[in-house]
């Protein structure tokens, strides 16, 4: 099982397998077949697969413990860098179908909608992340600082349900904010139970 | 009863060169309803045969599936919009009817569980000839009209919808409100048995509206009972529910099962859920937001494209002219 892992296409079909959702949504407005309010459409599924990503990435080093591969770590930078893209098409979604691109407005929208305000800022701890997603940059910092940035990941946790549950408390709607509010609370408690050193689980 | 004066004055905005209908299709059109209206119009008939019901039916065709329910022109003022009418598709697909799911696919795919027959609604409270009036009885009430609405939803998407139904105020002078009277409230069907997300907690059920006596006297204020020239399908509301077009959508109550007119301001379902979102008056009002979003734009359903611009929320939904006279004096801000 652990040699396919390290085999050089193994990155390759992640990327492929992190694309599929975007070329969905590509075919779906050349098909036009996203409902009779495509726009919506697309800044929810945009956002859905933004958290989802999160999700994902978020559980590689749990994973990874327990079951003892320390391969899957080297796919935590696609997953990752996923999650970015993934935001970064969100807020061009809604930047551009809700906003038209009118940056007075966006600006106006961030600053008096805290919902906003909230998921602009999770987008920009992501690329703080992004930028430094490469070797270049862990050199540069040094391994020590990389580590402490990208600790902002469980921020952005915490940021995505909280502009989750401010969006669906509209439609007083929580059962889709629970189960993400459930895995990602489950996930970083694992981390700080780690952490706290409160298992006995031997840090890999 | 209050007394309406129906203006036919014609409006700037009203009306385009565009718009103006064929000369031939409007003399086919009272061909037509003069003999729809003269042999009386019976929830079985169907007109989808001829010839000139194509020629009626085709810019606000229906599904083609559903008993036709033909509405005679409204001479009344708003009647009709200029504004293109939303396909019988998305109007009939994009809805939210909590009561069968809470995604906008939702109704249509689960609201066949309604049943809309036999149907009766109790109209009762302040009134001085309390009634429980079967559906039969009711479309009788007057005959049909065909209203041509904005419909927005506060979420910040919009429709342009031709139902058929009658003013609400038709059916309010039959049953004579006391002077105590000073709201209506409106009750929907809440059947666990055939309507699977009853049971949950999303919102208080029944679902229930209510608007002042004056808004529900108005003569825009629809007791509808069809679209597109046929029967309410179940996802839209079926078989018989209220719209009122310068509000927010969610004050158009469907599938009514009773009527109560009473002295207190009623309390409405998304009031109780987020009463800091949802006011009691919900006027359509791009000055207004709400707390999430702005409500000075909206995309119309199957015109706004992925790439144009939202376009701009008009103030009551553009029933400014016939409705704004009621709100005179009122801060629509406190009142939202």
């Amino acid at each position: 099982m652990k040699s396919w892992l390290i085999h050089p296409n193994a990155k390759r079909i992640l990327l492929a397998f992190c694309s599929i959702p975007f070329l969905l949504f590509v075919y779906k407005i050349l098909t036009d077949d996203l409902g009779p309010n495509p726009a919506e459409a697309l800044i929810r599924g945009t956002g859905d697969w933004s958290i989802r990503f999160l999700c994902i990435v978020l559980l590689v080093t749990p994973l990874r413990v327990w079951t003892n591969t320390v391969a899957l770590q080297r796919f935590r930078r696609i997953i990752g860098v996923s999650v970015f893209a993934y935001t970064t098409l969100h807020l061009l979604c809604y930047s551009g179908f809700d906003m038209a691109f009118d940056w007075d407005d966006i600006v106006k929208d961030i600053i008096k909608r805290p919902f906003i305000l909230v998921g602009f800022v999770a987008w920009v701890f992501l690329c703080l992340m992004a930028m430094t997603s490469n070797n270049l940059a862990i050199k540069w910092m040094g391994v020590k600082s990389w580590q402490r940035l990208h600790k902002l990941v469980y921020f952005v946790a915490v940021l995505a349900v909280v502009h989750f549950y401010w969006m669906k408390s509209a439609k007083h709607n929580f059962n889709e904010v629970i189960v993400y509010a459930t895995i990602l609370g489950g996930l970083l408690l694992w981390r700080l139970a780690r952490a706290l050193k409160l298992t006995t689980i031997k840090k890999v | 009863m209050a007394v309406f004066i129906k203006s036919t004055q014609i409006h700037e905005q009203d009306l385009l060169s565009r718009e103006v209908t064929p000369r031939s299709i409007f003399e086919q059109r009272r061909t037509l309803l003069k003999g729809l209206t003269g042999a009386g119009l019976s929830l079985g008939a169907t007109v989808s045969g001829s010839a000139l019901a194509q020629s009626v039916a085709s810019t606000n065709a229906g599904g083609g599936k559903l008993p036709a329910l033909v509405g005679a022109h409204s001479s009344l003022a708003g009647a009709y919009v200029v504004d293109k009418s939303t396909s019988y598709a998305d109007a009939s697909s994009y809805n939210n009817y909590y009561e069968f799911g809470t995604d906008k696919g939702d109704p249509v795919k689960n609201a066949h569980t309604l049943k809309t027959s036999p149907w009766s609604v109790q109209v009762e409270g302040l009134v001085k000839k309390p009634m429980k009036i079967t559906l039969e009885d009711l479309l009788k009430v007057h005959p049909m009209e065909e209203r041509i609405y904005r419909m927005r939803c506060v979420e910040g998407w919009s429709m342009v919808i031709p139902w058929v139904g009658y003013s609400f105020s038709e059916l309010v002078s039959k049953v004579e409100p006391l002077g105590s009277a000073k709201y209506v409230e409106f009750v929907s069907l809440a059947d666990p048995k055939t309507m699977p997300y009853v049971g949950s907690g999303i919102l208080d059920w029944p679902y229930t509206e209510g608007l002042r006596l004056d808004e529900a006297m108005h003569p825009l204020t629809l007791l509808t009972f069809g679209m597109y020239g046929e029967v309410l399908p179940n996802q839209s509301g079926a078989p018989v529910r209220l719209v009122v077009p310068w509000k927010y959508g969610f004050k158009s109550a469907k599938s009514i099962v009773k009527i109560r007119f009473v002295e207190k301001m009623p309390s409405t379902a998304w009031n109780k859920a987020a009463a800091n979102e949802y006011g009691f008056y919900s006027n359509v009002n791009p000055n207004v937001d709400h707390p999430r979003w702005s409500q000075a734009t909206e995309r119309r359903i199957g015109e706004d494209s992925l790439f144009t611009k939202k376009r701009k929320t008009l103030m009551f939904n553009g029933y400014e002219p016939q409705v704004g006279q009621l709100y005179a004096g009122m801060d629509l801000q406190k009142n939202f």
